[in-house]
């Protein structure tokens, strides 16, 4: 019998969903949905938007309205509805290549910005719907189906990189820690201003195979086991967290939102009251 | 500002001017020459209306912008000229296929590459209707007078409100900087249309599909309450990816016959004097101003010769040129290319009549006393 929530908030004649079996996506959207449901989200008033990739195919599922856009570019149509109707919620789900590699520059601008989107990054390391080949967060040395003899890019940080060019909220989860993914989610859809919420996810089909990580449980074991939560890694030297996934709020500031620096301008310009 | 006036605008100023009439209320954009003066007078002019401008990371973010913006109901333009016209291709290509009226503003300036941004071309002609992959329907609007940028610039709102498709306004330097005259309409004569929309359980369902007579899909904008998908994606009527082939099939044929069944409303030409000639030269945009000069000089000498410039020039105006090739000796094809609407010519020709080309690659334009020394060759 379908959960609450799938009945609820997913389009049920579309499941189940097109990812591998013992793919972590299924967590994450599920995070998504539960945040969604503990903040009471009206479905009018929320807009899922996704590019391209294993990730973006999870806004499908919402039973909401959904825009599957162009790869890399989910970020650039969400801030051309954000800026039309700024009064929607407007949530991003992308992935690791869509968001920090042929989508790099619109993250970056975004968080410049802070503009009141809230972006969530499925990490799953790798390029899962081309068939395996390495992504701007696969681990140097790592291996994929174009790095057959082992990766020598380095890989992003993607809060670091979304804090460095000016996101307010930044935060990781994991596939493993679901309960406090949710908790990142809710904090960061809360948050007023450009958020970014990192979920490391799990691609057994891909990543762990080409990697010998083993299968989908020994792959969020391992998530279990090399987790360190922020509070605990800020006491640890750099070395001790080599390898390692720090999970948790990393970063909250508050700066001025884009959308309602916007609204000023039309005051100013005379434009209110059209 | 009042309306009902006359101003001296530049043709790029005039598409703002016209752009807002028609409802436009949301512009992104990167600059570029020679364009950057629609972004420039959006910033300034948009907040004034309660509208909003942003100038994004690059054209590929504008363009993405331009089409998120439309999602929710919002009239939205870019402008752009060559090198970001090519960055826009993908996303020009999902608002074809995903059906989001949109207007993107090509100023072609000379090229291939980053070319001479300062000069006028016509090398654009081909990308406007074939820039994006795959088979895609668009329609290309090509204006030759400040004024007339104005008035095709609200028409192109309107043509990509009620169509559902991608509009180019496929300007040139000439036209983007040249001054004139433009009498500005009232807010109540310009009124371009809307798209139409249903908010109904069965739109929700399938808002994909076409009510039986029609072509065009009525979706409602995002944030009305109607929960539906759009993709890039080839998609069934529910607005799901699909990969079966009779849903591609019907969805593929029925983008390209909403434009083909509206051809007449679509199409628009200027036809003049051609009731006796013997000679026409096919040109259009900034070219067609210097054709019009060397036309009625030619006339003055007694030479039996036309003017036929398309102003939708996508998609070509075969029948009404069809006509004209049955009953003239010659055509000269004059634009700023290496042949590109010249192609379109000969494929209408079909050998009726011998097709001249009088093209140019360079950065500079074709003066009416080169036009006329073409006409009075072909002529005899």
């Amino acid at each position: 019998m379908a959960s609450r929530l799938i009945e609820r908030y997913m389009r049920g004649a579309y499941l189940p969903h097109i990812w591998c079996a013992g793919c972590g996506n299924g967590i994450i959207l599920r995070d998504v949905v539960q945040a969604v449901d503990n903040l009471r989200l009206e479905k009018r008033d929320t807009v899922f938007v996704s590019g391209i990739g294993c990730s973006s195919r999870a806004v499908g599922y919402l039973d909401f309205d959904t825009l599957h856009t162009t790869h890399g570019r989910a970020i650039a149509f969400a801030t051309g509805i954000k800026m039309a109707r700024p009064e929607l919620k407007v949530i991003v789900l992308t992935g690791d290549g869509d968001a920090a590699a042929i989508g790099g520059n619109h993250l970056i601008h975004a968080a410049r910005r802070n503009i009141d989107l809230t972006v969530v990054v499925l990490n799953n390391n790798i390029y899962g719907m081309t068939g395996g080949q390495f992504s701007p967060t696969t681990p140097i040395g790592d291996f994929s189906t174009t790095t057959p003899y082992g990766g020598i890019d380095p890989d992003f940080d993607i809060p670091a990189l979304a804090q460095a060019a000016g996101a307010t909220y930044t935060a990781r989860g994991t596939a493993y820690h679901a309960a406090q993914t949710t908790k990142l989610i809710e904090a960061a859809i809360l948050h007023e201003g450009f958020s970014v919420v990192e979920c490391v996810t799990t691609c057994p089909t891909y990543y762990g195979r080409k990697n010998h990580r083993g299968n989908a449980v020994e792959m969020l074991k391992w998530q279990r086991d090399n987790a360190i939560p922020v509070a605990q890694a800020r006491n640890l030297p750099r070395e001790a967290l080599e390898g390692k996934i720090v999970y948790g709020e990393l970063w909250r500031c508050q700066r001025p939102e884009y959308t309602r620096q916007y609204a000023a301008i039309i005051e100013r310009a005379g434009g209110k009251k059209q | 500002m009042a309306e009902g006036r006359r101003l001296l605008l530049h043709g790029n100023e005039a598409v703002v001017e016209g752009a807002l009439a028609a409802g436009m209320r949301f512009f992104a954009g990167y600059p570029i020459t020679p364009s950057t003066e629609i972004a420039e007078r959006c910033a300034l002019r948009l907040p004034q209306v309660g509208g909003r401008f942003i100038q994004m990371e690059d054209e590929l973010a504008s363009m993405a912008a331009v089409i998120g913006a439309s999602v929710v109901g919002v009239k939205a333009m870019t402008a752009t000229s060559g090198p970001g016209f090519s960055l826009m291709q993908e996303n020009i290509g999902y608002a074809a296929l995903a059906e989001i009226p949109c207007v993107i503003v090509d100023v072609q300036r000379a090229g291939p590459s980053t070319g001479m941004p300062t000069s006028p071309s016509q090398g654009d002609y081909m990308q406007a209707r074939w820039g994006t992959h795959g088979d895609h329907p668009i329609i290309v609007i090509s204006p030759s007078s400040a004024q007339e940028a104005y008035f095709e610039t609200i028409r192109a709102f309107t043509l990509s409100e009620r169509l559902r498709v991608p509009v180019i306004l496929l300007m040139d330097e000439t036209v983007g900087h040249l001054r004139e005259g433009v009498e500005l309409l009232d807010a109540s004569e310009a009124a371009a249309s809307d798209r139409l929309a249903r908010d109904d359980a069965e739109q929700a369902e399938k808002p994909y599909a076409v009510l039986p007579g029609e072509y065009v899909p009525r979706l409602s904008p995002f944030g009305q309450g109607a929960l539906y998908n759009i993709t890039g994606l080839i998609h069934d009527d529910r607005g799901f990816p699909t990969s079966s082939k009779e849903a591609a099939d019907r969805l593929c044929r029925r983008i390209m016959e909403k434009i083909a069944m509206n051809a007449g409303e679509i199409e628009r030409y200027e036809s003049r004097h051609m009731e006796d000639a013997q000679v026409c030269v096919v040109s259009f945009g900034g070219t067609a101003r210097a054709v019009q000069a060397a036309v009625d000089a030619a006339r003055g000498d007694g030479i039996r010769v036309g003017l036929f410039r398309p102003i939708t020039v996508w998609p070509f105006p075969e029948a009404a040129l069809g006509r004209i090739c049955g009953r003239v000796r010659d055509i000269v094809v004059a634009e700023l290319n290496g042949g590109q609407m010249k192609m379109e010519v000969e494929r209408v020709a079909a050998g009726r009549c011998r097709v001249h080309h009088l093209g140019r690659v360079n950065g500079a334009i074709l003066t009416p006393g080169e036009i006329l020394a073409a006409i009075r060759e072909v002529a005899g």
